[in-house]
């Protein structure tokens, strides 16, 4: 009896994952598993929010970087007006779509022919590409993927071994991070360099630190001086870590246009439901207080 | 036991407060709800469409399409103008303008379009009848006896203000909300 | 229904008119109020009203979702990509959706492994039981079918990883498989025709769950709940009214987990959920780690254990038949595991084992991790086979309680409902709960 009061079967537990200690399998898919830093976001956490300057300079970079092989067909140019986003001036946006250079196939025409015109508020941001065949074909048999949900469509995963990945978990879950995407992106913008001696890189291939295989197609896309000049009043300077961050911050918009209303609608509802439980709770106890239990 | 039970029927304070906040979050969720059938983003976009009108020479019509109706926008000559103005409005089978930008005016030619812009007529190209597409916008198409336009499904003539003048139509053509940007552009919706 | 009397007396004439043709109030009076539920529930039983608010809410956004989303092979991605963009409010709607799954999951896990711990699967609830895995292997189906709308990088490979595990039947009958795994196809790959059956079944079947449910309901109020004493309602004192005692427990439960569901749903709508899945689906291109949702993983753990692939697919679903015979695999004399000391470090195992399975679920099916799973799958296994019985029918229970009342109240009426140890063991000791 005494025994089985010290040996609960949660001391056991713990007991037995300290005595065991699991080393960490090798990651599969080739060797060492990447680490990857975790970066400041404005829009991380649970408090996050979009900053609309740090997203306008991101369209920049995105407009004179990556717009040239990337299109980003799940945006609007509308979106880029909308509250919780950039929030440019609309007539801004007007002209920019009119001047956007891939331009929106319609029709048929009275001719029966399909045409193309510029874009209006209500299109999308069309790719340079009609489709990915066309891309592989202009980029030696590589796809230049459309960014517009990369953040999402992107993790990072811890190579812990399995006993730290619980408390992992829940340091995730409760301050909030879903960040994993935008630090993989980012690492990858800031992540060129030479390849190791030992390393055998291919043909045409430039060497990533942070792509899985550690050989990407795309080619630097910001050199180490940076890519994009900011004017006086967008709040930062141009560096290859400035315009990566701030890039990697519009297109987790781009992915994620309603995290600002979600995330304040998730304080309100959170208080809401802590003062109704806790309320609840205090009712139950009231009714049960009416019998012995 | 009923010792140890108390009156289960005295609702106090405080469960009656934990309900009201239950009911309150049960009630609230409901908008979302109604609101998704609502006309989406997507939709809502399209409400408003703006039209070039310099292509459009005197005497020409075109058709576009808003909110999923035909609109024809036709740059009357002096003629057209003329003879609409001359039409009394109590020879009119219907003497109300349905002019969204001047509700409940009488139908005069001058109510039929926007003040300083009386070469320009925009209207919902849809016979109010039974909803025909009517006849008159390109050049080789019949006008009807009235000049204007000419419904084949039941045989409604509208004349060059856009107003019925013979046949089962009981109203003139509608005029949608539209305003001119500038001299040579139009917001309609 | 049950076997107690009718307590409801119609006052008003409407009440008497109503009573007379259709007695819907007097059956909800005396099932949902006057119900007579065991005063020592704790809040493990609370999982039933939570799970019924989950199916309710699946239901009501996924007909909301059916509204806008479109399910060809072409569409079905831009859809559900329009849906959290443009339509209203549709940012919060689908993920409540997606959320709301994980939710129904993370319940019925609870659920069940509260009634694996109380006996409540034994005499006379054993019906009860196999109806709760029946429902289970419904919502499994219901969330397979479900994962597939989004036609994103995992929805279309867990469709074909685990439509081709059928084809395995080929090593039974020559080319049984392959006809009906076709025949799921409706072709001779996953397809937009399967998407669009997938849609269809998977807007049925959650109303034949619910019709399980009502089932469900139906016998549970037959011989009415378990209780964590497994010993059952004797006397008025045993039991309290369900309303407003339960209830006011299952109102505080059910918000207490909304806490949990706002959280994800809000803050972390993609944690449960997998990155690839924002990729549409490309038949050319095999995602490098193809994982289903975290409620499958202990399954597919299970499944990739065997090395035989018809191995694996036997285990897979047998893993789950073998809870339908837990009611007679069961041999203890009492029900609850709080007076089988020694089972109870077995029962901790097994949810042990289950984390462990669902670990390794999502890891790579190579060098160490084959190992382990082999060696939970095996432990998952023998404790419904060998345990259950074995160690049933050996270990010495404590001796329970007189009666629930005993339980709460203790022999001397003092405060005590957690080891039922109550005093001198005088006329308490195990009276075998048989039938």
């Amino acid at each position: 009896m005494m025994l089985q009061r010290k040996f609960t079967p949660l001391r056991t537990a713990l007991v037995a994952i300290a005595a065991f200690g699991f080393a960490s399998a090798a990651n599969a898919a080739g060797g060492e598993a990447i680490h990857y830093d975790r970066h400041d976001w404005t829009y991380g956490g649970v408090k996050g929010q979009f900053d609309p300057i740090q997203l306008r300079r991101g369209f920049q970079v995105y407009q004179e970087v990556c717009a040239a092989c990337h299109g980003l067909e799940r945006v609007r140019f509308r979106n880029l007006v909308e509250p919780g986003g950039p929030q440019f001036d609309e007539e801004a946006v007007k002209t920019l779509a009119t001047e956007w250079p891939n331009q929106i196939v319609d029709g048929p025409n009275d001719e029966g022919e399909m045409f193309e015109r510029p874009a209006k508020l209500s299109d999308i941001l069309k790719g340079p590409y009609k489709n990915a065949k066309e891309a592989r074909a202009a980029q030696g048999g590589a796809y230049p993927p459309d960014l517009s949900l990369m953040t999402r469509a992107r993790n990072i995963h811890t190579d812990a071994p399995w006993y730290i990945h619980v408390p992992l978990m829940m340091r995730d879950i409760i301050t909030g991070y879903q960040e994993g995407g935008s630090d993989y992106v980012y690492s990858l913008l800031i992540g060129y360099e030479d390849e190791p001696a030992d390393f055998e890189l291919s043909e045409g291939m430039n060497y990533n630190k942070y792509f899985a295989g550690h050989q990407i197609a795309m080619a630097q896309p910001i050199p180490e001086e940076g890519a994009v000049e900011y004017q006086e009043n967008a709040g930062a300077k141009m560096s290859m870590k400035q315009n990566a961050e701030d890039v990697t911050a519009f297109l987790a918009w781009a992915a994620d246009p309603s995290l600002n209303s979600r995330k304040q609608l998730g304080w309100s509802v959170l208080i809401y439901l802590l003062i109704t439980t806790l309320l609840l709770y205090f009712a139950k106890k009231r009714i049960w207080k009416r019998i012995k239990h | 036991m009923t010792a140890d039970v108390e009156d289960p029927e005295r609702r106090d304070v405080l469960v009656v407060a934990a309900s009201a906040f239950a009911a309150v979050g049960a009630a609230s969720v409901i908008w979302p709800f109604i609101d998704q059938m609502n006309p989406d983003a997507g939709a809502l976009a399209l409400a408003s469409t703006e039209i070039d009108l310099t292509p459009i020479n005197e005497g020409q019509a075109i058709t576009v399409m808003w909110r999923g109706k035909p609109v024809f926008i036709r740059h009357r000559t002096a003629a057209e103008v003329e003879e609409a103005k001359k039409v009394p409005v109590d020879d009119l089978p219907d003497p109300v303008a349905r002019n969204e930008n001047n509700p409940g005016s009488p139908a005069t030619d001058e109510n039929r379009t926007l003040a300083g812009h009386e070469k320009w007529l925009v209207m919902v190209g849809i016979c109010t009848h039974l909803g025909c597409i009517p006849k008159g916008q390109s050049l080789s198409d019949t006008k009807g006896e009235y000049g204007g336009w000419f419904c084949p499904c039941h045989g409604s003539h509208y004349d060059t203000s856009g107003r019925i003048r013979k046949g089962p139509a009981p109203r003139n053509l509608d005029v949608p909300p539209y305003t001119f940007v500038s001299d040579s552009k139009i917001r309609i919706g | 229904m049950s076997s107690h009397e009718s307590s409801y007396e119609p006052k008003s004439a409407t009440a008497k008119w109503w009573d007379e043709r259709l007695p819907l109030p007097r059956l909800m009076n005396d099932q949902f109020i006057d119900f007579p539920t065991p005063r020592n529930l704790n809040y493990l039983w609370t999982f039933g009203g939570i799970l019924t608010f989950c199916l309710v809410a699946q239901v009501v956004t996924g007909i909301v979702l059916a509204m806008h989303y479109n399910s060809t092979a072409a569409d079905a991605f831009n859809s559900v990509d329009r849906i959290r963009r443009d339509v209203n409010f549709g940012w919060l709607i689908q993920p409540i959706h997606a959320v709301g799954g994980s939710m129904f999951f993370l319940a019925v896990y609870l659920h069940m492994f509260r009634g694996i711990y109380y006996g409540s699967y034994r005499a006379p609830r054993e019906i009860l039981w196999i109806l709760g895995v029946f429902i289970f292997l419904a919502m499994m189906a219901t969330a397979f079918m479900g994962y597939a709308l989004p036609w994103g990088q995992m929805s279309f490979w867990a469709v074909t990883v685990i439509t081709n595990l059928f084809s395995s039947l080929d090593q039974l009958i020559p080319g049984l498989g392959t006809s009906i795994v076709q025949w799921l196809w409706g072709g001779y790959s996953v397809s937009g025709t399967t998407l669009n059956r997938f849609f269809s079944l998977h807007y049925l079947l959650p109303f034949v769950i619910f019709g399980l449910v009502i089932l469900h309901i139906w016998a549970l109020h037959v011989c009415g709940q378990n209780n964590p004493s497994g010993v059952e309602i004797k006397t008025k004192s045993d039991s309290v009214p369900m309303y407003p005692y339960a209830i006011a427990k299952d109102a505080f439960a059910l918000f207490a987990f909304l806490i949990i569901f706002a959280w994800f749903v809000l803050f972390l709508p993609d944690y449960l959920g997998h990155a690839d899945n924002f990729i549409a689906a490309d038949p050319l291109v095999t995602p490098p780690h193809i994982v289903p949702e975290w409620y499958f993983l202990p399954f597919y753990a299970i499944l990739r254990a065997i090395p035989d692939k018809l191995g694996g697919v036997i285990a897979m679903f047998a893993s789950i038949a073998i809870l339908a015979f837990i009611p007679w695999l069961d041999r203890s004399p009492v029900r609850s595991t709080k007076y089988r000391p020694i089972y109870k470090w077995f029962f901790w195992l097994l949810v042990f084992t289950c984390l462990a399975l669902g670990y390794l679920g999502a890891k790579p099916a190579e060098g160490t991790y084959v190992f382990w799973a082999r060696v939970f799958t095996f432990y998952y296994f023998a404790h419904f086979l060998i345990v259950m019985p074995i160690l049933g029918s050996m270990e010495t229970p404590k001796s329970l309680p007189g009666s629930i009342t005993e339980s709460v109240l203790g022999k001397g009426g003092s405060k005590s409902h957690s080891s039922g140890l109550g005093g001198a063991p005088a006329g308490a000791t195990a009276a075998p709960e048989d039938r």
